[in-house]
């Protein structure tokens, strides 16, 4: 039984593939930082739109062309309102890694020249690294990077020296590796101190916490569908929209058009200006429906059940493992989501997901695409597990007993 | 699901609590060069000394899985003091042993027998044949080439 507001049995009924049998037996899915399941409400609404409506979006006045549109901007209209922005300012791209290479792409190369600085974190995916090391090699502009302090937060005493003439600060708001949550508002009101922009990666907060992106303080803010509960194939970037409305287009085509003619075009309004050709309409369609799932759970219960759980899962691993386990990431579990990157002593990580996969746990064994991070914690990989609305203390009491089979079996 | 057993025999084991080879070479005479398994992150750091046409030496470092190192152990070991041309044929015979099998994935589950890769003349695999089992791992047989691979981008650096 759940200690909070959130019935995790009853949302576990929810999704199919946690009722789905794998070698004889449920599985244990603690891989959402990766990618989450989907309840069957957005697998119904997908489905009833390649069904009854599905037709090509902003092009035909027949009827179901017509209900197609609708019911694709009510969606963008429901996925705008749940992160407290305005829709006309919410751009659907594939993922946070379009999001960034669109933000990278127009608005750097409009803006960013030799010898200008953006400043980025050690803890950055590779989708926030790559993207400006590829301007950095193309333009010659300056990157900086905030550290990790040995507590697996960000060292923050030197930020003002490294915001010094800065043009962007871009950032996660929490770290896929560590589960940190980034002081996000804090970091966003320095940065415009000193005249940056502030760009921040949401993958792993949106789908975790409650989001109002307007009262974070920034200026862009990418997140993903995928990681939500939503179909894989869409991700929004939000931009303010005076900065998106300055920017040129990123990629050209139909649908952004407003008017071609052989030597020129004219770009539509934002948002569809930054949407080119025929969008991922049921994707959005079903990150819609996530996103009504959410909030009918409720984004301040599933944190609420999330540090429970992940309290739980210290608590236990702790206990059971003591210093044959490292966790890196906070203890602090106001300072952390549910993010356990682990690593037990003398047996690698690779080996460690192998022996939990004969267990049916599933967690990811990886440099979880951030190796300048994994470089700082002194490691190769880590073996991951991450939770969610979805799981309780019988999933994580499940890593704990795999774990001491896996320790057993490699014992010299 | 494959018995794990397959996958960890004890000699794999054995190799990977106890590499073999393991350090470095001075560079030059000897060759450095990386691999890397971008799935999971393995690195494997090999130097290799060609003396005329032998490998005079060879030494093994970096961090990984217990299949990629035992495998780079394994290997390190095998190809030592022998000629290029043998080293070769080994590297063949062990890529016919993963990628045979490999093919054979989502099949009845049985074991390719091993005139399927021992076509290659003066080719024992010896200690090596105990990474048979990493096939029926499909995800696994990138750690265990790595460092075949390594050693082939390293006697390419060589000239050989």
């Amino acid at each position: 039984m759940a200690v909070n507001g959130l019935d995790v049995a009853r949302v576990k009924k929810d999704f199919p593939l946690l009722a789905h049998q794998v070698n004889g037996a449920p599985l244990v899915y603690l891989d959402s930082a990766a990618s989450s399941q989907k309840p069957q409400s957005v697998l119904d609404v997908m489905d009833e739109a390649y069904s009854t409506y599905y037709a090509n979006v902003h092009r035909s006045v027949y009827t179901i062309a017509a209900q197609a549109t609708e019911h694709y901007e009510s969606a963008r209209n429901r996925i705008a309102r749940f992160v407290g922005v305005n829709p006309n300012e919410l751009i659907f791209t594939k993922n946070v890694t379009e999001a960034i290479n669109l933000v990278a792409y127009s608005w750097g190369r409009a803006n960013l020249k030799a010898g200008d600085v953006v400043v980025l974190t050690e803890m950055e995916h590779h989708a926030n690294l790559v993207p400006w090391l590829m301007l950095a090699a193309e333009r010659g502009i300056e990157l900086r990077h905030l550290s990790m302090a040995d507590d697996y937060t960000l060292d923050l005493s030197n930020l003002d020296e490294l915001l010094e003439g800065a043009k962007l600060l871009a950032f996660t708001a929490v770290s896929n590796v560590l589960g940190t949550i980034n002081p996000v508002r804090h970091l966003a009101d320095a940065a415009h101190a000193k005249g940056a922009l502030v760009l921040v990666d949401g993958a792993q907060w949106v789908p975790h916490l409650p989001t109002d992106i307007a009262a974070l303080g920034c200026d862009f803010f990418g997140f993903t569908g995928h990681k939500m509960l939503g179909p894989t194939g869409i991700g929004c970037l939000w931009g303010r929209a005076e900065l998106l409305d300055a920017m040129p287009p990123f990629l050209g085509g139909g649908e952004m058009i407003l008017d071609v003619r052989l030597d020129r075009f004219t770009t539509k309004e934002i948002p569809h200006k930054f949407e080119a050709g025929t969008p991922p309409i049921v994707e959005v369609i079903g990150l819609g429906a996530a996103v009504d799932y959410l909030e009918t759970i409720g984004m301040d219960a599933i944190r609420e059940h999330e540090v429970a759980l992940t309290d739980y899962a210290l608590r236990t691993l702790g206990e059971r493992f003591g210093d044959t386990l490292t966790i890196h990431g906070p203890t602090d579990l106001a300072q952390r989501g549910g993010t356990l990157s682990m690593a037990l002593a003398d047996v690698h990580p690779h080996d460690v997901s192998q022996i939990l996969d004969t267990r049916n746990v599933c967690v990811r064994a990886a440099h979880h695409c951030a190796k300048p991070l994994m470089r700082r914690l002194g490691v190769g990989a880590t073996a991951r597990a991450s939770l969610y609305l979805y799981n309780d203390e019988a999933d994580v009491d499940a890593l704990a007993d795999a774990l001491d089979a896996t320790a057993r079996f490699f014992a010299p | 699901m494959p018995d794990l057993e397959d996958l960890y025999r004890e000699i794999i084991l054995d190799h990977y609590r106890n590499p073999r080879q393991r350090g470095e070479l001075e560079v030059p005479p000897a060759h450095r060069v990386e691999g890397y398994n971008p799935l999971c992150g393995d690195e494997i750091v090999l130097y290799l000394d060609v003396q005329g046409d032998a490998i005079a030496d060879v030494r093994i470092g970096g961090s990984g899985c217990s299949i990629s190192q035992s495998s780079a152990s394994m290997m390190a070991a095998a190809v030592k003091g022998k000629t290029v041309e043998e080293v070769r044929a080994l590297s063949r015979a062990f890529k016919a042993m993963m990628s045979i099998h490999e093919t054979t994935i989502g099949g009845d589950g049985t074991e390719a027998e091993a005139e399927d890769f021992e076509g290659e003349p003066g080719a024992k695999l010896g200690d090596l044949e105990a990474l048979r089992g990493v096939v029926k791992f499909p995800v696994r047989i990138k750690c265990a080439t790595l460092s075949w691979n390594t050693l082939a981008q390293g006697l390419e650096e060589a000239g050989v």
